[in-house]
């Protein structure tokens, strides 16, 4: 059980966790692993704050963790990587997304973004912070910016060896964004550091 | 051999069939959705659909059963208040054929209303409740779950919470064994309840518990796991992961798939086995005060309490006082409660809505609940399914009695909730002479639970073309002498068709329809809107459509292309006509 490992995958309702999610589960399957997910549905999906954990391992119990448990936490937008930062162990690693969405607190004038998230972020983590929306615009589509983090994702927690994340991948997206998505996952594994 | 990473709900279909259910019908509601958007794909061997509301759900999944084939009805939590009515005469009467019903739970209401335990309908009731731990225990105890329900003559609670029906782990398949219809022979005794009958079953059924609680001494459901013998766990349910993974390496465990009737004597077995006993269940002391009460020493919610979902972590914490230490970041996150979408049909009612401070407006369960939040704040109440039409009808009654008359009083519901329980309410309103204006916002689609077909829709849960009802033919058929139909999204029709609602000389309901944006069988106008920011002044009028998409910078509105689908609702608001819209 302790050689178990937890990731969790947040952003915010429609930014593709899910597929993430997918693409890493698939991969850890072929892999052998036990594997575990939970995602949440219904009324959180409408623009709220969502995540999506996966825990792998020789055998998993819980599907869910609690505070100061996951490995690692792929933020897709800046301010959910504050938000989840409780739940990462003390030497968790954190890929962060620089990219602000404004919540509807925020865009009703209700409320500031709040200043610093990246900053507080490396204060305390080790962190590898990407413009994953950018890369993504720049290899044609803001689609496979799920992609572009997930590549940066295997680079942090050094899975590489784990399977051949390239032919998971294609297995797994739908045929026709295939080599996007390659590209896309390439990008983001370059664009940060080891 | 093929494992496959199956949500608990879609494993509970699967199960379904395996055990060769025949007749399957529910009301979509999360976190128990996606059991039922899993059978079409079995449709050559069951038939499956999607109910008006949870009671019609369990009547006909309980007529199916009555008729002697395995059937199934599925619902959240507070489905099962809505249909509590047949399913506590089911109990008394027996089955035919094996008959589930699945209650999905929804402890810390990630999409529901309250965090009610329905472990507790299945003693109030007297059904059988069969509890899964994982995906894979769905899939097995669904099919052990017909089994006890034919063998014991009763009905089965199925009980999931939401991390056991969308958690997703790996399953093992087995292969559909059919089951032959009990050919159909009428039984009055049985299956008409009549004072009489219910007379001569209830003591059938104190008969067929007692049998049943000695038979989970012995099931294979209900898993002893000792280890060493300082501590002993009972739990069941997503609790028992939780607890595998909070309490040391060697704690012993009872874990309990049939918890109700619970199987006294395994536990006090158990419990004898052990130094220490705790109970670990999230929500409410249901098995910790049964186990009490049968004399047996234990300790569990003083400890874990009976408030949200408990995780690995919480159990440390609070049974062992593993605390961990956050690090203080200096930053905390603004809080990004749901919205609706850019584009949805409802923001331009409930706009209208906000407009005026002398509307009162009850609201209903589904996406227009978010019109209550601001900067819309367009709700006064919001309580159950079908409650907004009728509490409406009792906030006037009670306007008038109090001798209120600044107050004007809208019941407003979508159409999925119209035909679930709304029409009732509608003829309330008719019937008793209400002070109230009914809104049905039609978006053809039951859009929360994330687009189910409903009996407005026009497709049936199998993909069939279906009769669409029409709710103005049902609401002119009440006496509604005056059905006005607008485009919510034009704000000047929404607000005369108010206006003129209000003004009616006969009875008048309002239907606000346009299709939600998300509908993917409907090819919408999209397009974008832009600000021109030489004629944007600040004044911050375009967010008080509450768009997601819409944001002011530098004191100019801005609009996120990424978002915005081209509305216009912003730019109708605008008071120097900023905002245009671009073809796309």
């Amino acid at each position: 059980m302790t050689n178990n490992k937890s990731a969790l995958l947040v952003g915010v309702g429609g930014q593709g966790a899910i597929l993430t999610a997918k693409v890493l589960v698939n991969g850890l399957m072929r892999a052998g692993y036990d594997v575990k997910m939970s995602e949440v549905h219904g009324m959180s999906q409408r623009g709220g704050s969502v995540s999506t954990q996966v825990h792998w391992g020789e055998k998993v119990n819980s599907p869910v963790i609690g505070k100061g448990a996951a490995d690692i936490v792929v933020a897709f937008e800046k301010m959910e990587a504050v938000r989840y930062a409780d739940y990462l162990k003390p030497d968790g690693v954190a890929v962060i997304n620089d990219y602000e969405m404004a919540s509807s607190s925020i865009a009703a004038g209700l409320a500031q973004y709040p200043a610093g998230c990246l900053e507080a972020m490396e204060k305390h983590f080790r962190c590898h912070v990407l413009k994953a929306e950018e890369i993504a615009h720049s290899l044609g589509s803001a689609k496979c910016m799920n992609i572009v983090l997930f590549g940066s994702m295997v680079k942090a927690l050094h899975m590489e060896d784990v399977v051949d994340w390239e032919s998971v991948i294609a297995d797994t997206v739908p045929p026709k964004f295939r080599d996007l998505n390659l590209r896309a996952y390439r990008a983001g594994y370059d664009a940060v550091e080891g | 051999m093929d494992r496959h990473l199956l949500s608990g709900n879609e494993a509970i279909a699967r199960g379904a069939y395996e055990a060769g259910v025949k007749v399957c019908s529910a009301y979509p509601g999360t976190p128990s959705t996606e059991i039922f958007e899993s059978l079409p794909q079995y449709r050559a061997d069951l038939y499956c659909e999607w109910a008006p509301n949870e009671k019609v759900a369990t009547e006909v999944a309980y007529g199916a059963s009555i008729a002697g084939v395995r059937s199934l009805c599925a619902m959240k939590h507070v489905g099962v208040n809505v249909a509590a009515d047949p399913i506590f005469t089911a109990a008394y009467n027996g089955v035919g054929g094996g008959f589930v019903i699945v209650s999905a739970d929804d402890p810390s209401m990630h999409s529901s209303q309250n965090e009610q335990d329905n472990r507790y309908y299945a003693r109030a009731a007297k059904l059988a409740m069969v509890e899964p731990s994982d995906s894979q225990e769905c899939l097995d105890f669904m099919k052990a779950a017909y089994e006890i329900s034919e063998k014991f003559d009763v009905p089965v609670l199925f009980r999931t919470t939401t991390r056991v029906a969308h958690s997703k782990s790996l399953v093992t398949f087995g292969e559909r064994v059919e089951h032959p219809a009990v050919p159909y022979v009428r039984n009055t005794r049985k299956n008409i309840s009549t004072p009489a009958n219910a007379m001569a079953n209830h003591p059938k059924v104190e008969r067929n518990l007692a049998a049943l609680e000695e038979y989970a001494c012995t099931s294979p459901l209900n898993r002893v796991e000792l280890n060493d013998t300082k501590i002993g766990v009972v739990t069941a349910s997503i609790a028992y992961q939780y607890a595998r993974d909070a309490f040391p390496e060697g704690t012993s465990f009872l874990k309990l798939g049939i918890t109700h009737p619970l199987p006294m004597s395994l536990i006090r077995d158990f419990a004898a086995k052990v130094d220490k006993l705790y109970v670990i269940e999230e929500l409410e002391d249901y098995m910790e005060s049964q186990i009490r009460a049968a004399g047996i020493e234990c300790v569990g919610k003083e400890l874990t309490g009976k408030l949200y979902e408990l995780n690995p972590q919480l159990i440390r914490e609070r049974v062992f006082g593993e605390k961990p230490a956050p690090a203080d970041l200096g930053v905390s996150a603004v809080s990004r409660p749901p919205a609706l979408c850019p584009g949805c049909p409802h923001r331009g009612f409930f706009y209208t809505m906000s407009r005026h401070k002398d509307f009162v407006v009850a609201g209903d369960i589904g996406c227009y609940t978010l019109g209550g939040s601001a900067p819309l704040s367009a709700l006064d109440s919001c309580v159950c399914m079908g409650g907004g039409f009728t509490v409406a009808m009792g906030m006037a009654k009670a306007f008038e009695m109090s001798g209120v008359t600044d107050k004007k009083v809208f019941g407003v519901m979508g159409d999925s909730t119209f035909f679930h329980s709304g029409m009732t309410g509608a003829a309330e309103i008719i019937y008793n002479k209400g002070n109230v204006i009914p809104v049905v916002l039609d978006n053809s689609i039951t859009g929360m639970t994330g687009h189910q077909d409903n009996p407005g829709s026009g497709f049936t849960l199998q993909g069939d073309i279906a009769e669409s009802l029409k709710i103005e033919d049902i609401l002119r058929s009440y006496g509604y002498q005056n059905v006005i139909i607008v485009d919510p999204q034009d704000l000047k029709a929404m607000e005369q068709a108010v206006e003129d609602a209000l003004a009616s000389a006969v009875p008048a309901a309002i239907i606000a329809r346009r299709p939600c944006l998300l509908i993917k069988r409907i090819k919408h106008d999209i397009g974008k809107c832009t600000v021109d920011t030489d004629k944007c002044i600040g004044c911050k009028r375009c967010l008080g459509v509450g768009c997601p998409a819409v944001l002011v910078e530098n004191k100019k509105a801005r609009i996120d292309r990424d978002q915005c689908v081209g509305c216009t609702v912003c730019a109708q608001v605008c008071p120097m006509g900023a905002i245009t819209r671009e073809e796309k």
